[in-house]
């Protein structure tokens, strides 16, 4: 091969494996991915049962019902509108009544999620983003909702710029 | 006293990096030695300053200082001794310290065993190792200064984040951020490059030492991680594709491919822009790495709550060496001298081939890992991206990547023999396909790709075998020319085949436990016995116990397999009251490379207990596999011709400066 042909050769090599890794994030992007909801969104997009989806709001107090078999249901709120939610298994530690949370499983046909991934926030300070974002749009989110235990102490000094001092390092 | 002196001390480092930000590259420019050289006193300074500033916080946390907002933050008096010091890192503004210490380390390490360096190009990479240096000493500072003090000194702290004590938080981000900052040598050395508009191959034996020691510590670095979120979130995954996790698989991914693209260069003098746009690139990705984490953009099971204005600050940064980098890049790269060109199937042909796998696998994982913050942004639209799409895009990439491996090693430099190298490789080849049907024959036909799997593994392990026993020729000389010719082998040849098969090793643990692994979810009572996968496990009752800083409710189970007890597990819950928050800590039991997993869930009403119970086979071969390749880096590293700051060039250029 001359010098040309080998560069040519190399260049089309490469641009055949990107091709195919293109190809791959593309299929990949539109069969794997799962779109994040709120309740409200739930309710009216009329979104078909079978698919796929994440919810996040707050537990809503008093919702909580465990059966046997370590089968859970409870509803997620976003303050406008619930959402059922059944899982079985067991239930992240910080999973609380009121506070934020994070599902993701199948749409069943009447609008229950039935979940298979329950996810709560493990700083005690800490909310899901999709979560406050859900919360403002219903206006159920404070400005500074989460700094309540901030100022306790030391506010000189923490409480300009409120809770979030509480960075982490990298790994839970 | 103590956190004013270290916060000073921090100041101090911010001065001299500005002075060697600008000095040595002045020099550099000027050709005025005596300024070249100011950049290896002011490294080595710098190194201190940060240090007593480290150790200044260090102190605050040992003696629990709580007017020191940080450590009121972070810390508690009746913590064990080990989580005082760790927890120094336990948190965003003592762990940007760490970074900075870790920096300030790599720069004097230049600035100490980089004599023989020539004195522009040192002087140069000492300037640009500044530049960084100082701006996340302008971070800190500005935004996140650790030594803040409290008007009024509260008695006791708030503790640190119970997930976070644990002896992973001393080994994970040290590690970690070695690995991370460890890459702006390379980032250095490239960007030295383009000013001086230079480069040869002696270049690539300078940064190769630098390159493979942040290669291993990330390789352990990321391993430690997931072997803590292993056991310490009580899921049992060992990776998750989650957003940081793919922050620091990127890097690694990104260095792998520096690391062989610099022996092309080396070896061959080619490659040369390529090697410098990687080289770039591996520190770009560890600046996203710390720029995702530290800022909250990302939602992750790893991520706790942060301040946005961070973020900016740190994008700022990012916005700065990366597009700074990229650009001097492309303004200078066209007058870097191009290397030949070279047939495809040799040596170097198998390097390029593993540099477009890697990096194209490392895009695959940036797309997934960036792509739902771009459709946010872009439509208000929240998506997430999970394992399956990693699974779809990085796993076919990695599949012919590993397959290629051991016809790479074997291949001549120049011009390689492909028939000559399958034919060396049947032996490896039998030893797959044998796995594959004793796979099959074990699992059943409906495991076939985890069979192909474990056979793709067993044939990088014993091609990495093959590489070593052609190099000294066994079975095909006497035995005692083997030896001899084992003992002369340059060590890099062994830490090759050694890392090698640790990706073998590391592949066939992934498939087993992924595909072989089973659980059980249940609710037991007192006396009652599980079984799963051979073993029993009975539940004796649970017991109370108080730890340091904790109340500990523990459960008692035995294991016995075939009717023999053959070990006590003991997962726990922990509640701490300074947070009134609680950890799950789960309970292991080895049995030989596989383990059984168990961790406890809620007590019901009607007193049971739900627990989760996993039989995890081969596990510990994931970790075990990374630790053979990290080890394959220190024998690399510990050849003559590569030790750090050691080699020579054969022939030093005319236009290269004597070595001093």
């Amino acid at each position: 091969m001359t010098r040309k042909q080998r560069r040519l050769a190399m260049i089309g090599g490469a641009l055949g494996v990107l091709g195919v890794a293109a190809a791959l994030v593309l299929f990949a992007l539109k069969d794997s991915i799962v779109f994040f909801n709120s309740p409200s969104d739930v309710v009216e997009k009329h979104l078909p049962a079978g698919s796929r989806i994440r919810i996040g709001g707050l537990v809503e107090p008093g919702s909580l019902e465990k059966g046997d078999n370590l089968q859970v249901k409870f509803k997620v709120t976003d303050g406008a509108h619930q959402v059922a939610v059944r899982y079985q298994g067991i239930l992240p530690d910080l999973f609380r009544e009121g506070q934020g949370v994070v599902t993701e499983g199948r749409l069943e046909p009447g609008g229950s999620l039935a979940a298979d991934s329950v996810l709560a926030k493990h700083d005690e300070k800490y909310m899901p983003r999709e979560v406050v974002d859900a919360l403002k749009k219903t206006g159920r989110w404070q400005e500074g909702e989460m700094r309540t235990d901030a100022h306790v102490v030391g506010k000189d000094v923490v409480g300009k710029d409120g809770a979030a001092k509480d960075a982490e390092v990298k790994k839970p | 006293m103590t956190p004013e002196v270290g916060h000073y001390a921090l100041v101090l480092a911010l001065g001299l990096s500005l002075i060697q930000a600008l000095v040595p590259l002045y020099g550099a420019q000027t050709r005025d030695v005596a300024l070249m050289r100011l950049g290896t006193s002011t490294a080595i300074m710098q190194c201190v300053f940060v240090a007593i500033s480290f150790g200044a916080l260090m102190t605050a946390y040992v003696t629990s200082d709580f007017s020191v907002a940080n450590v009121f933050e972070n810390s508690h008096s009746t913590m064990p001794l080990i989580y005082k010091f760790t927890s120094v890192w336990g948190n965003h503004e003592g762990s940007m310290l760490l970074w900075v210490l870790i920096l300030a380390v790599f720069g004097a390490a230049v600035a100490v065993f980089g004599a023989n360096l020539p004195t522009a190009l040192k002087a140069n990479v000492l300037a640009v190792q500044a530049w960084i240096a100082c701006s996340f000493y302008l971070f800190i500072l500005l935004t996140s200064n650790p030594f803040q003090r409290l008007a009024r000194a509260p008695i006791e702290g708030r503790d640190l984040n119970p997930i976070l004590q644990d002896i992973g938080l001393a080994i994970h981000p040290p590690l970690l951020y070695l690995g991370y900052v460890g890459f702006s040598i390379a980032f250095s050395f490239a960007l030295a490059a383009l000013i001086e508009g230079r480069i040869d191959a002696a270049w690539a034996r300078w940064v190769r030492p630098w390159t493979l020691t942040a290669w291993m510590f990330l390789t352990v670095g990321i391993s430690m991680g997931s072997y803590w979120a292993y056991y310490e979130l009580g899921w049992g995954g060992f990776w998750f594709w989650d957003p940081v996790e793919n922050a620091s698989l990127m890097p690694w991914l990104a260095g792998t491919a520096l690391l062989h693209s610099a022996v092309v260069m080396e070896k061959r003098n080619a490659l040369k822009v390529w090697t410098i746009l990687l080289a770039i690139l591996a520190f770009s990705l560890s600046l996203i790495g710390t720029f995702l984490v530290r800022s909250g953009v990302l939602t992750s099971v790893h991520t706790f709550a942060t301040d946005p204005s961070r973020g900016v600050f740190i994008l700022c940064i990012l916005i700065f060496f990366i597009g700074g980098g990229l650009g001097l890049f492309a303004w200078r790269a066209p007058l870097l001298r191009q290397g030949g060109i070279f047939a495809p199937i040799s040596r170097e042909g198998a390097l390029v081939f593993n540099n477009l796998f890697l990096t194209i696998a490392c895009l695959t994982v940036f797309v997934g890992t960036l792509y739902p913050l771009a459709l946010e942004s872009l439509t208000g639209e929240k998506i997430s991206v999970g394992a399956p799409f990693f699974n779809l895009t990085f796993a076919p990439l990695f599949i012919p990547l590993m397959f290629a491996m051991p016809f790479g090693t074997l291949l001549a430099w120049k011009r390689g023999d492909i028939y000559g190298v399958t034919q060396r490789l049947m032996a490896a080849f039998g030893v797959g396909i044998v796995a594959v049907a004793a796979a099959l024959a074990v699992a059943g036909v409906q495991h076939v790709l985890a069979a192909f799997g474990i056979g793709l593994g067993f044939f990088v392990i014993f091609g990495a075998v093959i590489d070593l026993t052609e190099r000294v020729a066994l079975f095909r000389r006497p035995l005692g020319t083997s030896l001899s010719r084992a003992v002369g082998l340059p060590r890099s040849a062994w830490g090759t085949a050694a890392a090698h098969a640790g990706v073998g090793v590391t592949l066939i643990g992934i498939v087993c436990a992924s595909t072989w692994g089973t659980e059980r979810i249940v609710a037991v009572k007192d006396g009652q016995t599980v079984s799963l996968s051979g073993y029993d496990l009975t539940f004796d009752g649970m017991v109370q116990r108080q730890g340091p800083n904790f109340r500990e409710l523990a459960g008692r189970f035995t294991v016995s397999e075939n009717g023999q007890v053959v070990g006590a597990l003991s997962p726990s819950k922990r509640t701490f009251s300074a947070r009134s928050m609680s950890t799950n800590e789960a309970a292991l039991l080895s049995r030989g490379f596989s383990q059984l997993y168990l961790s406890l869930g809620d007590a019901n009403a009607d007193g049971s207990l739900a627990i989760r119970f996993y039989y995890k086979p081969l596990v510990l071969l994931i970790w075990i596999g990374t630790l053979i390749m990290a080890f394959g880096g220190i024998l690399s590293l510990s050849d003559r011709r590569l030790r750090v700051g050691a080699p020579k060039p054969a022939k030093v250029k005319p236009t290269l400066q004597p070595a001093g």
